[in-house]
C-alpha cells in the first residue's frame, strides 16, 4: 500500500529525483524519510558544546549545594564593573581629580576644567534635572528657569552648589526651607483682591489703579517681610521677586490670588546622597554657565 | 550508537516517554532551583531592606495592576553606563520581599529601581496625571484616574498576611496597625511615629494634596518614592557585595 502512494502522479521533477532512503520505521503504513541534519550544522552544535566546557573551566557556571563553580579566571561581574569605573575615572583622571580638589571659583577660572565641567554637567543635567527644569534649564510652571538671572535662592557658584547638595523643602536636615502663609484664612477677600492688584502694578502690568493704595498697605503689613519692601524678593527667605515678569506660578491676577489664598511650595530634591561630589560640582558650573550665573 | 536504535521503543511507549521527559526536566530544575535554597550567599547581607509599608504595598499592587512593568524595568545592571545613569546596581537583597519581583525585561521608559527621592511628590503626581505636561516628549500614557479613585484598603491587613505566608517578616503588630499606618502615611497629621518605627525611612506626605481621601495616586507615589532607598550604599565596598 505504501507502493501505491509512491506511484501517485507528482511533479516531473520529483519523479526523476532518486528516492531518498527511509528510516525503516513504519506506522500504519506511513514511512519516515531519513534526512539527517546538514553536516555543517551538526559540527557547529558540537563546537558549541566544546566551547561550553571551556567556559565552565574559565568562568563562573554551575551552582552546587552551597556555592558555585567559580572558574579559574576568578571572574566576577561586580568586580569587573568596579575595574571599569576605576579605569574610566583614570582615563579622565587628571581632570576629574582636579575638579575634586579645586574650589568652585578655581574650576570656573581654568578654561580646561571649566569646559570639561560644563560638558559633564550637561550630561548629568539631562538625566537628572531636565524632567523638572526643562531641557537646557528653561524652566516651566512650578519649576524655575535656571537660564536667566532671576534667582530665588541665589545664582553664585556657592549658592547654586548649596541648593544642589541639599535641595529645597526636601526634608534633608540642611534643605533650604521657607513657607508662605495661606492668607485665605487671614485676609478678607477684598484685601486679597487689592494686594493682587498691587502686585500686578509692581511688575508693570495692567491693574486697577484705584486699589493700589489699599493693596500697598496690605502688602507692607503682610508681604514685605518676606518679599521685600519693593517686592523685589529676599533670597535668604526664598521669597521670589514679584517686581519682574518672571513667575514661578504665573503672573496673571488669578494665579496671584490663588498663590496668596492657598500657596504652592516648590520642592527640589537633594542630590548629596544620589550623585557623587564631582558630578555635583560639574552641575553647579554647568547651571552657572546657562546665562544667569553671578 | 546503540541508544539511537532504541528510540523507537521510547516513541511508541508513551508512559516510558513521559517518565524519561520528567527525569530530564527535573535534572534541569534541580540544578537551577535547589542551590537557591541552599546557597547562603545568593542574597547579599546588607542592612536596611524592610517589608513594604501598607501604603507602599498597596501602591505596588497598583503598579502591577496597571502593568507599569511592561515599559519599566526595576533592575540596574552592573554595567558602567547603567550605573552612571541610574545609580548603584541592584542587589538581590533589595527585592527579597518582592512577591513577585518587578525586575522586568523591557525599557520603553527608564529603569525605576532607584527612582525614589529623585523627584518631588508634586512632580510624580503631575507626571502621572499627564506625563507630557512635565516631559513634553514623553510617550508614557496618562494615569489621570488614579487621583480620582479612592484606594480600597479595608483588606490591607490581609495583603500583609498573604505576604507573611510566603516569607515576608510582617509582625503581628504590623498587621494590627496596617490600616492606621496606611492612612497616616498619606496624611502625616494623623501621627507617623508608629509608622516610622515599624517602617524606617518611609516617606509620609499628602502625596496628591488631598488629605481627606486616600487615593490610588497616594499609594502609587508612596511606592515610587521608596524604590531604591532602603539600602545605604555608602556603607558598602565592592568586596562586601561579591558572593
Ligand atoms: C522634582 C523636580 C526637580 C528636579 C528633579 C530638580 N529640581 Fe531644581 N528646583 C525644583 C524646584 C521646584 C525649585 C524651586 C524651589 C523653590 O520654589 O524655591 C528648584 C530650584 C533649583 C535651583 C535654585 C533656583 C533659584 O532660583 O535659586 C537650582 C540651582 C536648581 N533647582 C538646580 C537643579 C539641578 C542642577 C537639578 C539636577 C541635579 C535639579 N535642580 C533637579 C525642582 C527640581
Ligand atoms: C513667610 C514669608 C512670605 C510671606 C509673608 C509672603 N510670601 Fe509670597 N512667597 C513666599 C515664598 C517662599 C514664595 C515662593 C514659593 C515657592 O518657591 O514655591 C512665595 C511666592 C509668592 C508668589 C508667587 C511668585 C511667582 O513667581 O509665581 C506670589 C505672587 C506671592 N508670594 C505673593 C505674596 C503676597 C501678595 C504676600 C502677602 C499677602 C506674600 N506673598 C507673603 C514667602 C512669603
Ligand atoms: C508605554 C510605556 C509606559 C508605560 C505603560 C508606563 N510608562 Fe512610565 N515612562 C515611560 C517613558 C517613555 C518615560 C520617560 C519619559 C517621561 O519621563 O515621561 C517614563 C517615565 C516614567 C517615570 C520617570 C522616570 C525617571 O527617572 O525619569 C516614572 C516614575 C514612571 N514612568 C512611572 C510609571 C508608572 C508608575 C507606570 C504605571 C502606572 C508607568 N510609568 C507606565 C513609558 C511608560
Amino acid at each position: 500500500m505504501v507502493e501505491s502512494s509512491r506511484e501517485m502522479p507528482t511533479s516531473s521533477d520529483r519523479n526523476s529525483a532518486p528516492e531518498p532512503a527511509t528510516t525503516g520505521h513504519s506506522w500504519d503504513g506511513i514511512e519516515e524519510y531519513n534526512k539527517p541534519l546538514p553536516k555543517w550544522w551538526l559540527y557547529v552544535l558540537y563546537a558549541t558544546i566544546v566551547w561550553s566546557i571551556g567556559y565552565y573551566v574559565f568562568y563562573p557556571s554551575w551552582p552546587w549545594a552551597n556555592g558555585y563553580l567559580r572558574g579559574v579566571l576568578g571572574y566576577n561581574q561586580r568586580v569587573e564593573l568596579e575595574q571599569t569605573m576605576v579605569a574610566a575615572r583614570e582615563a579622565q583622571g587628571a581632570l576629574l581629580a582636579s575638579i575634586d580638589a579645586a574650589e568652585l571659583p578655581e574650576i570656573q577660572a581654568d578654561p580646561d576644567l571649566r569646559t570639561f565641567a560644563v560638558a559633564g554637567g550637561k550630561t548629568a543635567f539631562a538625566d537628572n534635572c531636565a524632567p523638572c527644569h526643562g531641557p537646557g534649564g528653561g524652566g516651566q510652571v512650578g519649576y524655575p528657569s535656571l537660564a536667566d538671572d532671576d534667582w530665588i535662592w541665589g545664582g553664585s557658584l556657592e549658592e547654586i552648589h548649596q541648593t544642589l547638595l541639599y535641595g529645597v523643602r526636601f526634608g534633608h536636615d540642611e534643605s533650604r526651607i521657607s513657607e508662605m502663609p495661606a492668607f485665605g484664612a487671614m485676609l478678607e477677600r477684598a484685601e486679597i483682591n487689592a494686594v493682587a492688584e498691587y502686585v500686578l502694578s509692581l511688575s508693570g502690568q495692567d491693574h486697577d489703579a484705584a486699589m493700589v493704595e489699599e493693596g500697598s498697605a496690605v502688602f507692607a503689613d503682610n508681604c514685605a517681610a518676606c518679599h521685600g519692601e519693593k517686592g523685589d524678593g529676599i533670597r535668604e527667605l526664598g521669597a521670589p521677586s514679584l517686581a519682574d515678569s518672571i513667575w514661578l506660578y504665573g503672573g496673571d491676577k488669578n494665579s496671584i490670588v490663588r498663590q496668596v489664598t492657598q500657596p504652592r511650595h516648590g520642592v527640589m530634591p537633594a542630590w548629596i546622597d544620589r550623585l557623587d561630589p564631582v558630578t555635583i560640582k560639574m552641575l553647579t558650573v554647568y547651571v552657572h554657565s546657562l546665562g544667569g550665573g553671578e | 550508537m546503540s541508544l539511537w536504535k532504541h528510540h523507537e521503543h521510547v516513541e511508541k511507549n508513551s508512559i516510558l516517554l513521559l517518565i524519561l521527559i520528567l527525569i530530564t526536566v527535573s535534572i534541569g530544575g534541580i540544578v537551577e532551583i535547589v542551590p537557591l535554597y541552599t546557597i547562603e550567599s545568593t542574597i547579599e547581607e546588607v542592612e536596611g531592606v524592610r517589608p513594604y509599608s501598607p501604603l507602599e504595598l498597596a501602591g505596588r499592587n497598583i503598579y502591577i495592576r496597571e502593568g507599569c512593568y511592561s515599559c519599566h524595568s526595576q533592575q540596574v545592571r552592573p554595567f558602567r553606563d547603567e550605573v552612571e545613569r541610574y545609580g548603584h546596581y541592584s542587589l538581590a537583597a533589595e527585592s527579597m520581599y518582592d512577591h513577585p519581583f518587578q525586575w522586568g525585561s523591557k525599557r520603553t521608559g527608564p529603569d525605576l529601581a532607584r527612582v525614589g527621592g529623585k523627584y518631588s511628590d508634586e512632580w510624580h503626581v503631575a507626571h502621572m496625571i499627564e506625563p507630557q505636561a512635565v516631559v513634553p516628549e514623553s510617550i508614557m500614557p496618562p494615569y489621570r484616574f488614579l487621583i480620582e479613585k479612592e484606594l480600597r484598603h479595608d483588606d490591607i491587613a490581609d495583603h500583609l498576611r498573604a505576604n507573611r505566608a510566603v516569607g515576608v517578616p510582617y509582625t503581628d503588630e504590623m498587621i494590627e496597625n496596617a490600616v492606621a499606618d496606611l492612612r497616616a502615611q498619606a496624611n502625616p497629621e494623623l501621627g507617623i511615629d508608629g509608622l516610622l518605627e515599624r517602617y524606617p525611612n518611609a516617606h509620609a506626605a499628602n502625596f496628591d494634596g488631598n488629605p481627606r481621601v486616600v487615593t490610588e495616586m497616594d499609594a502609587l507615589v508612596a511606592y515610587l518614592q521608596i524604590l531604591g532607598r532602603m539600602v545605604d550604599f555608602s556603607q558598602y565596598e565592592v568586596e562586601d557585595l561579591i558572593q
